[in-house]
């Protein structure tokens, strides 16, 4: 049994005239130990799949249906008290700007002695004592002075690793990193993400990794979840998906990478921009920005089905791995 | 309900009520009943001379046998007298009538007076910035500290001293004006220099100024605009702010006189009566009072809802 | 720390200077002393003698310097009406206004915080929107009305609570007698602050609760729901903190303005405080107690301000007191 398994999970949002779906049914799973990664652009839905594994998703929004099964329970319809037993404990999440993520009027050693303690009935000293630990863990110099200081005191790089640091500091088996390093000067993102490897790796600690970044993707994530407009067009191991990509957004997105670019060369972007939410188009959402859009892409919302290696949404994939089947199969 | 939108599309601020705007207002009963009341009031004012019955501010028409008597409804009423009549056998519903336009117009030339003054010296306080900025801000928060209703009362209480009852009674309504007018500038000040600080980073000011546009220019053409919203939602508030400091001053004496009534002073004539049972000649004006200025709350909230302006706290 | 208070001192001496200043013009202009001292009856020739031997021909700066210099010492000039030093009628009526100011901050604070918070935490219960409906009217109402509906309702109706005074008090040193002490006391005190407390009531929870909604936004919120803390913790020690720290800075702001309200209700419900003392002079034309109000209001006005800036410091850790440059 896979550690969390999302199925059909529908989200929306209740805006002010009409409400407009931000999830439109998705499906995955994540085995004990893996690690994930969530790929697209903003306003795909990444960061609501992240905030939704942790019925976390605040108004206007609200989990329409399907269900999010986490160790075998639904925490889609969890009581609140259920749902705070697993959040910060045995789900953890990670925030995108450390620098507004820690409240700015408690200090660190505050804010990580109540995590402990919402969990487990432990004595300040003995939190402190944990939370000095899991900051050694993250590599914090000098960890047990940070305990008295402000958030304001520290550099962000160091606030994102005392976040992280209070991610592990109950031993979760699941971390969602909503897109961690965006907020970071580039020199200290690296060390963040190797960070974070390392912990997961070595704690054996389930990671689903948010981002846009597929350079990222490719070197900590074994599995690979393409997101557009609110649904998942591709997914499969990392490695295929970089590497032999079948969707073409998948393929622009790589095409689109600097390394895929000769020195002087102009950045090959996919032209136009993804469709808001309220005004998707009919058929497959990327249909206006596809080079290989057919009349039947402008009608019907392809199926995300196993075509290869790979499970791809998408009506021309499909009629192409047909066509050299048949091939195949004639010669 | 198409009478609202015919008037919103005619009125003056027919460029600011964009659609969006209109929309909003259709859908928001609150609003509409607001800004109706507010009309019927406003209107009521602007034609007192015509509806109302006596010419409250002619003493030889007043006849002291009529003093006191209660509104028409009840069981001593006269019905010459709709609200009934005061201490001095004053017609009550005339007196209310020209009450609430010198009401009005105090709260609403206060207001013009704060809006000119705070957006100029906020324009030039962003747009200058350095030196000047920091002298303009620290005068402006020292302003807040000091109330204007404090500010206002000392003022009018030295100048009612200075220049005895009858003169102060004479120019009481430009006092007014003046006073709760420059007590309260630092609002807008403060607004506006925020819009200004935050729009001289953007680019078109910059290009503006390279195309050699004069100061004044960039700032009245240019970025003044971008501060029309919150100055909107703010100048509702002020009216209605405006207007309870104008019946708080006369209610201390120190605002119009009784020959002269506003609301305010109204309301303090009858107060020595209340505990006689004489109760219409304070509540009546009471009640319209906070009518007035309740609708032009409710139409700022609904205002503050719809535009959404970033308004500068503390 | 000491770069911050000297800057924050410098300051309030600045405004103590100008206030100074306007007193001591208002001193000049208003009511001639000569004719307090010795009347009409006497010739222009004994007068210029005399307002040579009280140095009011001597130049404004000599003027002003005497002025200022007295007022330093705590000479604020002896009142007309009360024959008494100014200073010594004002502090005997301080405490009045003090205790007014104190209940009414007392019923602020106490009813303003819940129902800041409540009303964010569930902006669309019955009871909030209830709250913020009554909110908006209170706004609506001026100070002086509330205290006269409220004597008619509880004193003339109803006859339940006495409408002026301050009734039994008991002295407690100096010139503070207190309004505390006995049940008559608080009878009297209740409606006076209720009043006081009404027109500054709607703001506090209008201001607590766009403050709180908008910290409950934020991700340190969110985080916090991640870590899975109870909704309590959040509520009171993660948004609350946050909230006040705004709320801090303009209730500052509005203790000044509730020392001008004082003036209001101190003469709806002839209080014997400062602000009713005040109207007074201004209506005998008593030139030394009206300066010397002005005085006394200007620098509690200042010290207030200089706690509560303070005060801000100390509680915001991200305020920076030694390199802090307000």
């Amino acid at each position: 049994m896979p550690l969390l398994s999302v199925r059909d999970l529908v989200v929306k949002f209740a805006m002010r005239d009409e409400t407009v779906t931000a999830l439109k049914s998705i499906s995955f799973d994540v085995a004990r130990g893996d690690r994930l990664g969530i790929v697209g652009e903003s306003g795909a839905g990444k960061s609501v799949t992240g905030f939704a594994l942790l019925n976390l998703i605040s108004r206007p929004g609200f989990i329409d249906s399907g269900e999010i099964l986490f160790d075998g329970m639904n925490m889609a319809d969890m009581s609140d008290a259920e749902l705070r037993e697993v959040r910060g404990n045995k789900m953890a999440m990670i925030f995108q700007d450390p620098m507004v993520t820690l409240n700015p009027v408690l200090t660190i050693g505050q804010q990580m002695v109540e995590t402990l303690q919402a969990h487990r009935k432990l004595s300040r000293k003995e939190a402190e004592q944990i939370a000095v630990l899991k900051l050694r863990e993250v590599y914090i110099p000098a960890p047990e002075e940070r305990l008295a200081q402000y958030p304001h005191e520290l550099s962000g790089g160091m606030r994102q690793r005392i976040i992280i640091a209070i991610a592990l500091l109950l031993d979760p088996q699941l971390i969602i990193a909503d897109e961690p390093t965006t907020a970071l000067d580039v020199t200290i993102q690296a060390d963040i993400m190797e960070l974070l490897l390392e912990l997961c790796t070595t704690k054996k600690v389930s990671l689903i990794l948010i981002t846009h970044d597929l350079g990222v993707v490719s070197q900590m994530t074994e599995n690979t979840l393409v997101m557009y407009a609110g649904r998942i067009i591709e997914a499969g191991r990392t490695r295929e998906i970089i590497n032999d990509p079948q969707h073409p957004y998948t393929q622009g997105l790589i095409n689109a990478l600097p390394q895929q670019t000769l020195p002087g060369e102009r950045l090959k972007q996919i032209p136009g921009n993804m469709p808001s939410l309220s005004a998707a188009p009919k058929g497959c959402a990327f249909n206006a920005r596809c080079e290989f859009a057919q009349d039947r892409c402008r009608m019907e919302v392809p199926n995300f089905e196993q075509i290869g290696p790979v499970k791809v949404a998408c009506h021309e994939v499909r009629r192409l791995h047909h066509e050299t089947h048949k091939q195949e199969d004639l010669a | 309900m198409s009478m609202m939108a015919d008037h919103q599309g005619n009125s003056l601020f027919a460029r600011i009520m964009n659609s969006n705007m209109a929309y909003s207002f259709k859908r928001n009963p609150v609003a509409i009943v607001s800004m109706a009341i507010f009309l019927i009031i406003t209107l009521a004012a602007v034609f007192a001379p015509l509806i109302a019955p006596t010419d409250p501010y002619d003493p030889s028409l007043y006849d002291i046998l009529d003093s006191e008597l209660p509104p028409a409804w009840t069981n001593q009423g006269d019905p010459k007298f709709l609200f009934g009549t005061d201490d001095q056998g004053r017609d009550l519903w005339s007196a209310i009538l020209y009450g609430t336009r010198t009401s009005l117009i105090i709260g609403i030339c206060a207001v013009f007076v704060q809006a000119f003054l705070g957006i100029s010296i906020g324009l030039i306080s962003g747009y200058v910035g350095g030196r000047i900025d920091n002298i303009l801000m620290r005068f402006a928060d020292i302003q807040l500290s000091f109330s204007t209703l404090m500010v206002a009362i000392i003022f009018l209480a030295v100048s009612q001293a200075l220049f005895g009852s009858e003169t102060f009674n004479k120019y009481a309504l430009f006092m007014l004006v003046g006073v709760i007018g420059i007590a309260e500038w630092p609002q807008y000040a403060r607004t506006v220099r925020a819009t200004v600080l935050a729009e001289k980073k953007k680019e078109y000011v910059d290009s503006a100024r390279v195309l050699g546009f004069s100061s004044i220019r960039i700032m009245v053409r240019h970025i003044l605009p971008n501060s029309l919203s919150p100055i909107f939602v703010i100048s509702t508030v002020q009216v209605a702010n405006a207007i309870i400091s104008e019946a708080s001053l006369s209610f201390l004496g120190l605002g119009m006189p009784v020959s002269q009534p506003s609301l305010g002073s109204l309301i303090s004539s009858g107060f020595d009566y209340i505990f006689s049972g004489s109760w219409w000649i304070t509540t009546i004006p009471g009640v319209v009072l906070v009518v007035l200025v309740l609708v032009i709350n409710l139409l700022g909230d609904w205002m503050r809802d719809v535009l959404n302006p970033k308004l500068y706290k503390g | 720390m000491f770069a911050y208070l000297m800057k924050r001192l410098f300051q309030a001496i600045a405004v103590m200077f100008a206030i100074s200043l306007i007193s001591f013009a208002i001193q000049d202009n208003l009511g001639d002393p000569l004719r307090e001292l010795v009347g009409q009856s006497v010739s222009e020739e004994v007068r210029q003698e005399l307002r040579d031997e009280l140095g009011l021909n001597d130049s404004f700066f000599k003027q002003y310097t005497r002025f200022a210099g007295k007022v330093l010492q705590g000479d604020l000039g002896t009142s007309y009406f009360f024959k008494e030093p100014a200073l010594d009628v004002i502090l005997k009526k301080l405490p009045a206004t003090l205790e007014l100011v104190l209940g009414a901050t007392i019923i602020i604070i106490g009813v303003s915080v819940p129902l800041g918070v409540y009303t964010a935490i569930k902006p669309n219960s019955l009871f909030s929107k209830i709250v913020m409906g009554i909110s908006i009217i209170g706004i609506s109402i001026p100070v002086f009305l509330t205290a006269i509906l409220m004597i008619f309702i509880f004193s003339v109706e109803l006859r339940w609570l006495p409408s002026f005074g301050r009734g039994d008090v008991v002295h407690v040193f100096g010139p503070w007698s207190t309004n505390f002490a006995t049940v008559d006391g608080w009878l009297h005190i209740l409606l006076p602050s209720v009043a006081l407390a009404s027109i500054m009531l709607p703001l506090f929870i209008r201001l607590i609760r766009a403050e709180m909604m908008e910290t409950l936004q934020s991700e340190y919120v969110r985080f916090a729901w991640a870590k899975g803390i109870r909704p309590k913790r959040i509520w009171f020690v993660h948004a609350l903190k946050n909230t006040l720290l705004p709320v801090i800075t303009v209730g500052g702001v509005q203790i000044g303005t509730m020392v001008a309200y004082t003036i209001l209700t101190e003469t709806v419900f002839q209080w014997p405080g400062m602000g009713f003392m005040f109207l007074e002079a201004v209506n005998r034309v008593d030139t030394p107690l009206i300066v010397a109000y002005l005085i006394v209001v200007g620098f509690i006005f200042v010290v207030t301000n200089t706690i509560v800036d303070l005060i801000y410091g100390l509680v915001n850790p991200t305020v920076n007191l030694s390199r802090m440059d307000a």
